[in-house]
């Protein structure tokens, strides 16, 4: 299992938290319950929902992206999501600002959310997004 | 050891600190250090010294954040020529203050103006200061900022679930005396039942007992219940007064069930860690005070709104483009036999730098937490007023996560901000992609659940997403153990003539005295390069 060992002058507690939850490492606290120190996983399934509590605080609520000293990509009308395997792979690994959302998703929320993105904002490619291909991208690496 | 063997050792330490100093370096200095007893928790040496002729070399500090503005100052004292070049209109980076009458705009394209009274503020990243951080201290000192202290741990905050005891706020020190009441007992109950491990020896047994009763205030037939002795740790129901006022009455713990259930027993670690132990300190009037103070002696070779495109390097110097960021037009450039470049690793993957390909798939393969921070004014202190709340932070389950009173300012008339949402990692992502307007929605809303008193006495807020800030594009780097190990020092070494420094850069990501730290070691490095050249 995976832990991400959070540094962070900034938080409140936990010197490491358990990303997937179900086991501790070395000082990890994870929980099955109520937590104070909220979830270390997404609870949303519904591509929609994923889509505007974890993509729009980067790729904002229109999909528009922005700029700053660095950048957002627009996920509308982005001719790069006709091929379903490149946007499983970014959320699957991230890239850059891009965090990988390994952890934090399962195969099928990660299917969910790269259908949802891949049928709105000006995008229409329709065919689905299978687990059979998440798992696939999850075990490349 | 003979003793005349350890006066020797005690004569010649300080000799053999400065030689494996000047051969090694800090790091190999700090393990002997370590090795020998001294320098239990900071790496900081004292004010650096950068001794040897630069030459007239030229270096190009990229960043005006705390490590570029220690790269500047620093290199600057050493007899170097800099110049340093910042994003923003201002010094600082994350290390930043919103007071009334600011305006700001995020990556969203959204603008707010804050509406606070003089007087009152938000630090919307950076907030506080532990003890051991010796690096930020000593450039506090140096530069005559005044510090105050940052409570950490009040007892008399809340803890708070929603699904849990009625939705009731606890107080933390019901929270706290109760979990360690109810784990006393049991443990002394195991003592007394023999059947503890028998690791631990008759006597052992027998003070430990001891030790229990009075950690965990257990009465005399050692059980934690309501009664002056858990009293004295969790508060009374009826308070203690005076002349012919009712007698003092102790409140009930809660269940143990109920503690584990609800969760609230973690709030208690907090102020435990390392990071967070007291004593803990802010800047007065704001954390921008310390950034700005070094910034001051600073403002002749500083370029303010400037976004930095590109970083060319060959066998003879730096080659730095940028633009102007209000406008994204007028390219420029500026040229220096080295550069020190403290951009996030966010923005520094995303522009063209030319470094070796190593170092380059560090800079994609670390990403930065969410976090978000939200400031509410309110007409009166009613935290302290009504809920004798002064300072500190109460805890919840919502997302909003924490609730932190002001720090200063105590017991007076008058309105006061206090920081309404701390949302970090994975719980802060749904607030995150909310809008400006809608967090400070949401952190009345919640916030309102702990204090009703919210609804009456609010009057407006500020609110910052760390993903959404121009300047970062998040929070702070999260490293796993695997990425650390595989890209650490090749983001870390001296790559030609160019150099990173940072929080992300340390073992204190997240924390000011990493990219302190970060960049003490780089310009050090760098230094030893250019004056043995
Ligand atoms: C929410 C939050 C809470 C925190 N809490 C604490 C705390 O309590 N205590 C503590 O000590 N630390 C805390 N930190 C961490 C602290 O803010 C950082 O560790 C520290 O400020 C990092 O300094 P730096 O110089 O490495 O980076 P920064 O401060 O980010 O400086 C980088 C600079 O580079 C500039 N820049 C970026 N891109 C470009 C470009 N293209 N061209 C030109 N310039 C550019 C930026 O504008 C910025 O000024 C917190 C951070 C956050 C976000
Ligand atoms: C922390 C900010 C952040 C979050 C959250 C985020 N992204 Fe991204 N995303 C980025 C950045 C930055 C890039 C560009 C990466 C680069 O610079 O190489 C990107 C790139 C992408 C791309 C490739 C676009 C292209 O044109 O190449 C896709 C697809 C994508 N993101 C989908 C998502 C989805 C779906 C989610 C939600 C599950 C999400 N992102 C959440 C920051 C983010």
């Amino acid at each position: 299992m995976k832990t991400k060992i959070i540094l962070a002058g900034l938080i409140v507690l936990a010197a490491v938290s358990t990303r997937a939850g179900d086991s501790v490492s070395s000082g990890g606290i994870p929980s099955k319950h109520a937590n104070l120190m909220g979830p270390t996983h997404f609870t949303e399934t519904d591509g929609e929902k994923l889509y505007a509590t974890v993509c729009a605080s980067c790729h904002m609520p229109n999909a528009m992206g922005g700029t700053g000293a660095g950048f957002y990509p627009a996920l509308a009308k982005n001719d790069k999501l006709a091929v379903s395997s490149y946007p499983v792979m970014m959320v699957m690994n991230g890239r850059g600002p891009m965090p990988s959302f390994r952890e934090a998703m399962s195969d099928a929320q990660i299917a969910a959310v790269v259908g949802y993105v891949r049928t709105h904002f000006g995008n229409s490619y329709t065919d689905p997004v299978s687990l059979d291909e998440v798992k696939q991208v999850r075990e490349a690496k | 050891m003979t003793s005349s063997e350890e006066s020797s050792v005690t004569l010649k330490r300080r000799d053999l600190f400065r030689m494996i100093g000047s051969v090694a370096g800090g790091a190999a200095m700090y393990q002997a250090m370590t090795s020998l007893g001294f320098a239990a928790d900071s790496q900081y040496a004292g004010p650096i010294k950068l001794e040897g002729n630069p030459k007239g070399a030229k270096v190009v500090v990229l960043g005006a954040g705390w490590a570029g503005l220690v790269s500047a100052l620093e290199l600057r004292n050493a007899g170097y020529k800099v110049e340093l070049i910042e994003y923003n209109n201002r010094v600082g980076g994350r290390a930043w203050t919103i007071r009334g009458g600011d305006t700001i705009t995020d990556m969203s394209g959204e603008t707010q103006k804050c509406g606070f009274d003089s007087g009152l503020y938000l630090n919307p990243g950076p907030w506080r200061i532990p003890y051991h951080h010796r690096g930020y201290l000593d450039y506090a000192k140096r530069f005559g900022v005044q510090l105050e202290p940052f409570q950490m741990i009040n007892f008399n905050s809340y803890v708070h679930s929603k699904d849990y005891f009625g939705g009731k706020p606890q107080r933390f020190r019901e929270v706290q005396a109760d979990f360690q009441g109810h784990v006393s007992e049991l443990l002394a109950k195991t003592i007394r039942q023999d059947k503890l491990d028998q690791s631990v020896g008759k006597e052992d047994q027998e003070m430990l007992l001891e030790a229990l009763k009075g950690w965990g205030a257990l009465d005399k037939n050692y059980a934690y219940v309501a009664g002056p002795t858990s009293a004295e740790r969790r508060g009374y129901e009826v308070n203690k007064g005076g002349g012919l006022m009712p007698d003092p009455v102790g409140g009930q713990p809660i269940a143990l069930s109920d503690l584990l259930k609800s969760d609230v027993w973690r709030a208690m670690i907090f102020g435990q860690t390392h990071q967070w132990q007291a004593s803990i300190f802010q800047p007065v009037g704001g954390m921008d005070a310390t950034p700005k103070a070094v910034g001051k002696v600073l403002e002749d070779i500083t370029t303010f709104n400037a976004k930095v495109t590109a970083i060319q390097q060959d066998e003879h110097g730096v080659t730095v483009t940028f633009v102007d960021s209000r406008t994204g037009k007028e390219q420029r450039q500026v040229k220096g036999d080295w550069c020190v470049c403290t951009l996030p690793l966010t923005v520094l993957s995303q522009i063209d730098v030319q470094v070796s390909p190593a170092m380059k798939e560090g800079m994609s393969a670390i990403s930065y937490a969410a976090a978000v921070k939200t400031g509410l004014q309110f007409k009166r202190r009613f935290w302290e007023d009504d809920d004798h709340i002064y300072g500190g932070i109460s805890f919840t389950d919502q997302p909003i996560s924490q609730i932190a009173y002001p720090n200063f300012g105590y017991n007076r008339p008058g309105k006061g901000v206090l920081l309404g949402t701390f949302a970090w990692g994975e719980a802060a992502f749904g607030l995150a992609s909310m809008s400006a307007a809608d967090r400070v929605k949401a952190a009345v809303e919640q916030g309102a659940k702990i204090h009703p008193q919210y609804k009456a006495e609010y009057e407006n807020g500020v609110s910052w997403s760390w993903h959404r800030s121009p300047f970062t594009m998040g929070c702070a780097a999260e490293w796993t153990d695997e990425q650390r190990t595989k890209h650490y020092r090749n983001l870390a070494e001296i790559n030609g003539r160019i150099v990173l420094a940072g929080d992300h850069l340390s073992h204190l990501s997240g924390w000011q005295e990493g990219a302190i730290l970060s960049a003490l070691d780089a310009i050090s490095r760098l230094h030893r390069r250019v004056v043995t050249a």
